[in-house]
Formats: C-alpha cells, structure tokens, sequence
C-alpha cells in the first residue's frame, strides 16, 4: 500500500508531544479537540434546557412566580461579572500569543478572581433559597396553590445553575493548573494551546450562563 | 494447527527486537502507559472480564426460565439479574467493545499516525471506566439493582428498592468514558491521517468509526445529563419525572431514548467496519461500492439520532410522532440493506479463503440478517403494538447487538489477533468457536421470537405453562453458546504462551497495519511517516463499471 | 397436542387477523431477503473459493446502476410498509363510537377494573362478545402496561395521565392479560384473565352476585360527599361552572386558549383545578389531589358524563 516513506527530521520545538508531526498539526488537534468536547457540553446541557422548555410551556404561571421569588440584582450582578471574566480570559489569550509571561499571569489572575466572585454570590443567593424554604426536597416550605409545579422550577433552577457552578468550579481548577504554567513560564508565543483552549471553555461556561439568566430571572417578569 | 494453509509464508519475516509488548515491563509500564496499543490491551482485559461478569447473570436467568413456576431465585433477585446483566452488558462491554479495543489499537495504525491525537485522555478514559465499573460492582455487590437498564421513572427514582444511585452513576462515568474515546477518534481521523491518506482511502473501518464517534459526541451528554436528572430526584426529591410532583414520566423516556437509540447503533456500527475488513481480505477484493458502504454508515449514525420514538408507540405519545417516528425506523432499512448487498457484491468473483475470520463473516450475516429483517416488524406500528415489551423485542436486539457486535467483535479478534499478540491461534478450534457460536445463538434467540409473537411479556420471572417447551429450548441453546465464548478465550491465552509465531501479513490483506506496521507493531506504529499512494483494498488494477 | 406447545396465539379480536395478516406479510418478505442473501453467499462462497494461495481476482470497484437498483427497492418497500402499518394503526388506536366504557387503575401489582354499572373486579375481565369495548386507563404508581395477546392489543398505563385502548372480542373463552411494562418486584404476577361472553351471558353476569352501585352514582356520592355541588350549581349560578351538559364540549379557558372536556381534563381539573381554569370564574377551587383516589376520580367522571343537558333545551 505504502510505497515510500516520509524522513523524519529531528529537531523537536517545544512543547511539541511525540504523537504530533509539528506543532500547527498540534494545535488544529488541540482546538478540534476543545470543539469536540464543547458540541458534547452543548447536548449536556440541551437536557436540562428542554426539561425547562417542557415544563415551563405547562406550567407557565408557576414559572413566572418562581422567576418573582430570584433576585434579579445578584443575577444581573453576576452577569455582568462573568462577561467582565470573558473579556479578561479573552486578553490572556492574547497576550500568551504576543509571548507576554506577566501580561498572561495579570489577566488569568483577573478571570481567576472575577469567577470567584461570582460563586462567592451564588453561594450567597442559596442560602437566601434555603432561608426561604425554596429549595425543593431539602428545605421546602409549601408556597400558595401553585406549590407542586414552583417546586419543579426551583428543581431546575438548582439543577441548570448548580451545573454551571460546577463547570465554573472545574474552570477556576483549571485555570490554577494554568497559572502555576505559567508562571514557571511553560508557554511561549509558539506554545500557548492550552491557554487558548481552556478560553474556549471559559467562554462556554459563559455563554451557558448568558442564556440560564433570562430563562430563570427575566421571563415572565413583568 | 492449520497455519501452514494460510497464504502469508511464517517463516521468513524477522519481527522487530522491541514492539509495543516488550518495551518496558512491570505493571507500571501498563497502568501508565500512553500507548494507545497498550491501552486496547487494557481495555480487552477490562471488558473480557465484565463480559464473563454479565454472560453469568445471562446464564443465571436463563436458568430462573427454565421452569414456568419462577423457583430457582425470588423475583427480587431474578429483577436484579436481568438489570444487572443489561447495565454490564450494554454500558460495561458492548458500547466499548470494539471502539475502545479494536479500534484504540487499529485506528491509528491503519491512518498512518504514531498514537491518537490525546494519549493521556485515551488512558483517562480507560481509568473513569474502570471507576466506573468499580463502583458497579460495589452495586452489584451491596445488593444490586432492579430497575432495569432503562433506569424507567418514577420506578427508579421513587418506588426502587435497590442501589439506584450507584449503578446509574456508575453507568454515568461510563458513558464519559465513552466520550473520551469517541473525542479522541474524531479529532485523530480528522487531523492525524498520514500523507496521501485521503477521506476516501480511508480503510471502512475507519469510517465505521467515525460514525460511532459522532454518536458518542452526540448522543452520550444526553444520557449523562438525563441520569443526573433521575439520581436529583431519587436523591434530592427534585420532581422532574414524578407525576406526583409536577413532573412528567415520558420525558424521561424521551431524553432516555435519544441516547439510547443512537447507542444501539454504537453497538452495531463498529462490527460493520470490523466486516468490511474482513470480507475484503478473505475475497482478497476491494469493497464493492466503498462509497456507499462508508456513507450508508454515516447515514445510519444520522438517521439513529430520530429514531427514539419508535420504542414509545405506546406510551401514549401523540399518534402524529409516533408516524414521524415510525417512517424514519422504516428508513434505516435502506443503508443497512446498502451495506448487506455490497458485502454480497464483494464475494461475487472474489478469491474467497475458509479460514476463522471466514466463519465468522459468514455467521454475522446470517445473524445481521435476522437482526435488522426482525426490525422491519418493529418500526411498524400496527405490529408494534402487539410485540412491544415482548420476549420478540428482546430476541430483536440480541440479535443486532449479540449476532451483530459480539460476532464481530469475535471475528475481529481472531482477525487482528496475530497483529496484537504476535502469535497465531489454532485454526480448526477458531473455525469451531465460530460454528458453536452460530448454532448456539440461533437456538437461544430464534425461539423468543415465536415466545413473543405468542405474547410472552419480556422480564417475567414467572410465565404461563404454555411458554416452557421454547424457554427450555432456548436455555439449552444458551449453554451451547456460553461454550462458543468460553473456547476462544482459553485458545486466545493458551496462544500467547504456545502459538507459533506471526508473520507480518498471515492473511495477505492489504492495509496499513498489515503491510507497513510491523507483528506485533513497534511503540510509535512506523519507523517513519508512511506516505499512502494507492486505494484501500486495492489487491490488484481497478475496473470501474 | 398443540394445546400444550402452542406456536401460535389465538385470535380472539376483530384485530387479530388483521395484525397477523401484516405479521406474515412481513415474515415472507424478511423469508424472501434472508434466503436472497444467504443463498448469494453460500454459492459465492463455493463457486468462487480460493483455488491458488497467490490467486489474485478480477478487482471491481461497483456499479452505480446496481446501487441505486439496492436502494430503490428497500426505499420503496419500506414505505409501503409503512403505509400499511400506519393505516392498521389508526385502526387498532381509533374506537368507534358506540363503545361500551369501562375504568382500569394499574397499581403495584394488581389491576382493578370497573364496569360502569358498578361491577369491579381485580386481575379478571369479562366482557361481552362482539360489542366494542373501550379502556380507559391510569396508575397509582408506576408505569405498567395493559396487554391481551389473544386480542392484540396493548397500551402503557401511565401515572399521572389517562390512556385508552378498545377492541372488540370475537371469539369466547379466556384469555391473558398481562401487564407488559416493567413495574417492580411482582411484575409477572400483575396478570390476569379476559373472559370473552355471550352478551346475554354478560348481562347476567352484572347484574348477579354482589349488588355494586353504578360508577355514576358513586361519583354522584363523591360529589356531593366532597360538597361540589356547593359551587358547581345545576343552573350555572355557583362560583363554580355548571357541569351539566359539559362533558364533551370545548371551553374557554381564563388566560386565552381552550380546552375540550375529556377524561384528561376533568382530571386535571380535579387535582390541579388551577392549571387550566374556565374563564370568567376565580381560582378558588382546592386541589384534591391525595384526597380521591385513582378510582374515586373515574367515578366522578362517570357522573359528569352522565350529567347531559336537560331534553328541553334541544327542543326547537
């Protein structure tokens, strides 16, 4: 079947793993890779999305009520956060292409702090859930005549936001791992894949969380 | 044995002094290792063993049906087998049977690359399935689970008993693991193939592939994300499929179901591949009609993702779905008949050998046969409303995912077998695997397809009196064929130790592994980059009609 | 000796023929195809195994006229099929009108039947010959699945919702019936008999042994026992709609949109009465959801059914 075959040169650049001819066949991988796993997370979270479409075309007087009962401030706060955090995970990449070890480290640390502040206010508007009996199955506390159908969206709104907590969990893990790289100064302007891929990540997680807000806290507000 | 009759000559071929077996030992060059070789080999292990694990329990209940009175085990405990025997089969053993075996070892090999584009995530792979199935034994063995594989609300999430929680997240790490793999392929096919290896030389193995992986991308999340909601309610009383809480129990049948189809169809595609192959090798002919072979299998992997409806005619979704649904099951008929007919046309005028690899092409399409002819009678409506949940149903699917995947994984062993161990099997006791396979799976399943026209509801542990004759028919079968498996597996091992050496290319087939890798291949697969300049299967000058 | 190795159920609906006739339709066309491949392959097999260890054949890459032929015929014969099935479906799912009505509740593991005239049985069924019968059915647990071999017929029984089924007995004798969806420890002793009767032979079958109360007036019972009539005044002046009449027609509901009153939403309108409510009046009924039982809930339906408008609002 083969007839001849390719000599291999051997030089080998940095960051360049064994499996790979040279690194632009690497970093296609890599990012392919990266858009592989995002088309997965998309049909993960496409299941909680169509439970919600389902119930909430049912049930949507219970749906508006729950939609009252979210803090609308602490969300839009948090919105606000996380495109804030997009923006600076959206520098970092550049400046890891333009070779800059401090200009990544200053704005992965920024993503890394923007994250935390927003589960820091997450972790606040939950307890306010389980002070307020809206936390279906652990603490909750029979709300008027539309009880049964609410509790099915708090399910969801513990179920979608709990999820994407996570996903931002795992990212600010991630995004450690990133920085003690960096630091120790891993990557170059040729090197950077890992940075740039774990962007791609960071900017689903917020894009997930762009559509969870109207869906939970906007509609049927009046 | 037999070996002397094959066309490749044993002797004269000096096998490298280093392969991918002998670089490096100790159990840490294995559990660490980022060979993809080494991790298929892992996952052979891995899955013989869960294979033996759910064949027992397919062995207990088949043992439980031999008398109608339901006396050998209390219902309890029969509802825990046939459960168990689904998960470990379905999650444990079918769904990475030849992807993460066959396929971890072959794919890239046959494309021209030195391992798949992500070795670390092949081996993470590996280990969540491992977790995984460890925490299914630790269900299994803290009192099992009765749900069914289904994992049916609000049964499940309410009503169960059993060890719920743990198996569906043990079933959950599988499927991850599952999508590791099929994440891998997709970005090693697109990015690694080596010079001159165009889409359309790829070896239909490859392609076959392709469309597994698709399915796992798309299809896997969706089971992940609906078993989380199940385990949320069953944990935490979240009232997502719970008719007394709000929710709705079809839904979880719908989510479920949109994996779970295409899964089948992860389950049958593979062995396709795994068949396109051999049939080529053993008629020493190009596939006859290769692109309509590779695309009807993407057609299937398409199609499979608008099927789920068909397993729900009853479950009270609305009629015009159900039509939907029905008309799109009727058309899967039509690539899987591309593919059958091509095999055909490539034994016609072929050069055709009687070897192991040969019986078992032969037995897959006589079971495919049944398999995917017993479907015609399921995506019909009319009909489905009689079979549905029958004993019908379950001979249906044994059929495509036990004739169909087992049988190719079987054949696919013993073909690639040489390649990975480097040793050669006895022919005749391979040719006799083969036909005890056969024999064995017809007089297991055939008769469940009259038991279930007859109206005998599947997971019954007790049944009328009427039913015995084919019940014991069918037990009796079953032992014949726990033998047809338990057979290759001692000549498999025995070979390792006893079997003559393999030469590079036993069979003469034309491939990437066969021509230019070498028995038992080296660490990196080449020396050098190969660089492809000729069709697949392209045995000699081709006329084109 | 076929009684004891039957290969065959017997047909005891005005389906069955029907259903077997599409059965063995497809079963000689699955004959035809198997034995079409299966007989290609062996010959090839034979005709063309390898005489020399370095024979090399003829290589034939396809033929694009035999593809389309492959195609097209399994394509065409696919969608009859399917309009066969299709058609066969709509009759089996599409009841006639003059059906006789009877009540199932599935529970864990047990079916409990209820004529309207009163009679109830557990895991029996008996029902007259040659007279539609039509199910209606729901579950108090899981999902199970009501299943008549001998008549072809089955359907999911689901919690939460009302399913229906109907047929029409053609032949006496008993039958299984079995429950078909997997439901739990008992689930292959959720089973029972049909037992198929002269209609003579039926009418004193109700009306023998234990005298029961008609479906409707036990609903009658509930609903006065529940204090319904409270607001679902007869004359349509209670803070609830009248009910007279009301079964089978479309109303508006409260927010836009309509509904028909059906089983399904009398249901509905019984344990969830907020959900979809008739215009013009207040959310103000409770819910009695755990307080009526599955059963208690046909009842009442039964007895709105059996409320129809006075005679003389038809008059001209």
């Amino acid at each position: 079947m083969a007839a001849d075959h390719v000599d291999h040169h051997e030089h080998h650049p940095h960051g360049l793993a064994h499996q790979f001819e040279d690194m632009a066949q690497q970093k296609e991988s890599v990012l392919l890779g990266m858009w592989s796993f995002l088309i997965t997370e998309v049909l993960f979270f496409s299941g909680y999305f169509l439970t919600y479409l389902v119930y909430r075309t049912q049930y949507p007087v219970a749906f508006a009520e729950g939609s009252h009962e979210l803090d609308i401030t602490m969300g839009a706060f948090n919105t606000v956060v996380l495109i804030l955090s997009s923006l600076t995970m959206a520098m970092a990449v550049h400046k890891s292409h333009e070779g800059s070890k401090n200009g990544t480290l200053g704005y992965l640390i920024a993503t890394f702090i923007l994250g935390g502040v927003f589960l820091c206010v997450k972790y606040v508007e939950y307890s306010a859930k389980f002070e307020h009996g809206l936390v279906p199955g652990l603490a909750w506390h029979p709300h008027g005549e539309h009880s049964p159908q609410l509790a099915l969206f708090f399910s969801l709104y513990f179920g979608m936001t709990g999820m994407h907590a996570l996903h931002m969990i795992i990212g600010a893990g991630l995004l450690i791992w990133l920085l003690v790289k960096t630091a120790k100064g891993t990557y170059t302007a040729e090197y950077n894949a890992p940075i740039e891929v774990f962007g791609l990540y960071w900017h689903f997680v917020d894009i997930v969380w762009i559509f969870l807000f109207p869906l939970l806290y906007l509609l049927g507000r009046h | 044995m037999a070996i002397a009759e094959q066309d490749g000559n044993a002797s004269g071929y000096a096998a490298p002094e280093t392969n991918y077996i002998n670089n490096g030992y100790g159990l840490k060059s294995w559990l660490l290792t980022k060979d993809h070789k080494r991790i298929a080999v892992l996952y052979m292990i891995s899955i013989s063993i869960f294979f033996a694990v759910g064949g027992l329990f397919a062995g207990l209940i088949r043992l439980e049906l031999l008398t109608p009175q339901g006396d050998f085990s209390h219902s309890d405990t029969y509802n825990k087998l046939f459960t168990m025997h689904g998960v470990v089969m379905i999650f444990f053993f079918l769904v990475p049977s030849i992807p993460a075996t066959l396929g971890n070892f072959l794919v890239p090999i046959m494309i021209g690359a030195k391992d798949l584009a992500f070795p670390r995530i092949n081996l993470l792979s590996w280990y969540v399935y491992i977790i995984g199935g460890t925490l299914g034994v630790i269900g299994i063995l803290a009192g099992g689970v009765d749900t069914g594989w289904t994992f049916y609300t609000p049964y499940s999430s309410t009503y169960s008993n059993s060890n719920v929680l743990i198996v569906a997240f043990a079933g959950f790490l599988a499927g991850f693991s599952s999508i590791l793999t099929g994440l891998n392929f997709i970005v090693t096919i697109h990015t690694m193939r080596a010079p001159g290896m165009t889409w359309f030389r790829l070896p239909l193995f490859i392609w076959a592939h392709y469309a597994t992986s698709i399915i796992m991308l798309l299809g896997t999340p969706v089971i992940a994300i609906t078993l989380v909601l199940m385990m949320l309610e069953r944990a935490f009383g979240f009232g997502f499929f719970d008719p007394r809480l709000g929710g709705d129990p079809v839904l979880f049948q719908h989510l479920f179901w949109f994996y779970s189809h295409p899964a089948v169809y992860i389950m049958i595609l593979p062995s396709m591949g795994v068949m396109s192959e051999m049939i080529a090798c053993i008629s020493r002919k190009r596939v006859f009609g290769y692109e309509f072979v590779a695309f009807s299998s993407v057609a299937i992997a398409i199609l499979g993702f608008l099927v789920w409806g068909h397993h729900m005619f009853l479950s009270s979704q609305s009629t015009y779905a159900g039509m939907v649904f029905s008309v799109i099951t009727f058309l899967v008929a039509v690539p899987s008949a591309i593919k059958t007919f091509n095999w055909t046309a490539t034994m016609y005028k072929g050069s055709i050998v009687y070897n192991t690899p040969m019986y078992y092409v032969m037995g897959y399409l006589g079971l495919f046969l049944v398999g995917g002819l017993t479907g015609l009678f399921l995506s019909n409506m009319g009909l489905d409303i009689h079979l549905h949940d029958t004993y019908f149903i379950v001979a249906h699917f044994h059929y495509i995912m036990v004739g169909g995947q087992v049988m190719g994984y079987l054949g696919g062993m013993h073909f690639w077998w040489p390649k990975i161990s480097g040793k050669m099997y006895p022919e005749a006791l391979g040719k006799a695997s083969a036909v005890l396979v056969f024999l064995g799976f017809n007089l297991t399943f055939f008769p469940q397809f009259v038991l279930g026209y007859m109206g005998m509801p599947r997971r019954y542990h007790s049944y009328p009196d009427e039913f015995q004759i084919l019940n014991v028919a069918s037990t009796g079968g079953a032992s014949v064929l726990a033998l047809g498996y338990l057979l290759p597996g001692i000549y498999l091992i025995w070979s390792i130790f006893k079997g003559a050496n393999a030469p590079q290319n036993p069979w003469g087939a034309k491939g990437l592994e066969w021509e230019v890798a070498d028995t038992p291949p080296t660490t990196f697969n080449f020396e050098s980059t190969p660089v492809v300049t000729e069709e697949a299967y392209q045995y000699g000058p081709i006329e084109e009609h | 000796m076929w009684t004891d190795f039957p290969l065959f159920p017997e047909q005891a609906s005005s389906f069955a023929l029907k259903v077997d006739g599409i059965y063995f339709a497809t079963v000689l066309l699955s004959v035809f195809f198997a034995a079409l491949v299966s007989v290609l392959v062996i010959i090839f097999a034979i005709k063309y195994r390898r005489k020399s260890p370095d024979e090399i054949p003829r290589q034939i890459a396809g033929h694009i006229g035999l593809e389309i032929f492959w195609t097209a015929i399994p394509l065409v014969l696919a969608l009859g099929m399917f309009v066969w099935s299709t058609v066969l479906y709509f009759h089996i799912t599409t009841p006639p009108a003059n059906t006789l009505e009877m009540y199932v509740v599935g529970k864990q593991w047990m079916w409990k039947l209820q004529h309207p005239e009163g009679k109830r049985e557990i895991n029996e069924l008996h029902v007259p010959l040659g007279q539609p019968v039509r199910l209606t059915m729901t579950s108090e647990d899981v999902l199970h699945s009501f299943y008549i071999p001998a008549f072809r017929v089955k359907k999911d029984v689901v919690p939460g919702r009302y399913t229906s089924l109907w047929f029409e007995a053609t032949k006496i004798g008993s039958y299984h019936l079995f429950c078909a969806e997997y439901c739990g420890t008992e689930h292959s002793r959720m089973i029972g008999k049909v037992h198929v009767m002269e209609p003579q032979d039926y009418q004193n079958w109700l009306t023998g042994g234990v005298a029961n109360e008609p479906m409707e007036v036990a609903g009658e019972r509930l609903f006065e026992q529940y204090a319904c009539h409270t607001c679902h005044k007869v004359d349509g002046k209670g803070r609830g709609p009248s009910l007279v009449g009301l079964y089978g027609k479309s109303v508006g509901l409260e927010g836009g949109g309509s509904a028909v009153v059906n089983e399904a939403y009398i249901r509905e309108s019984i344990l969830n009465p907020a959900v979809k409510l008739v215009a013009g009046y207040k959310p103000i009924m409770p819910t009695f959801k755990g307080q009526i039982s599955e059963e208690g809930v046909m009842q009442l339906i039964a007895y709105v059914k059996s409320l129809k408008a006075p005679e003389l609002t038809s008059v001209e």
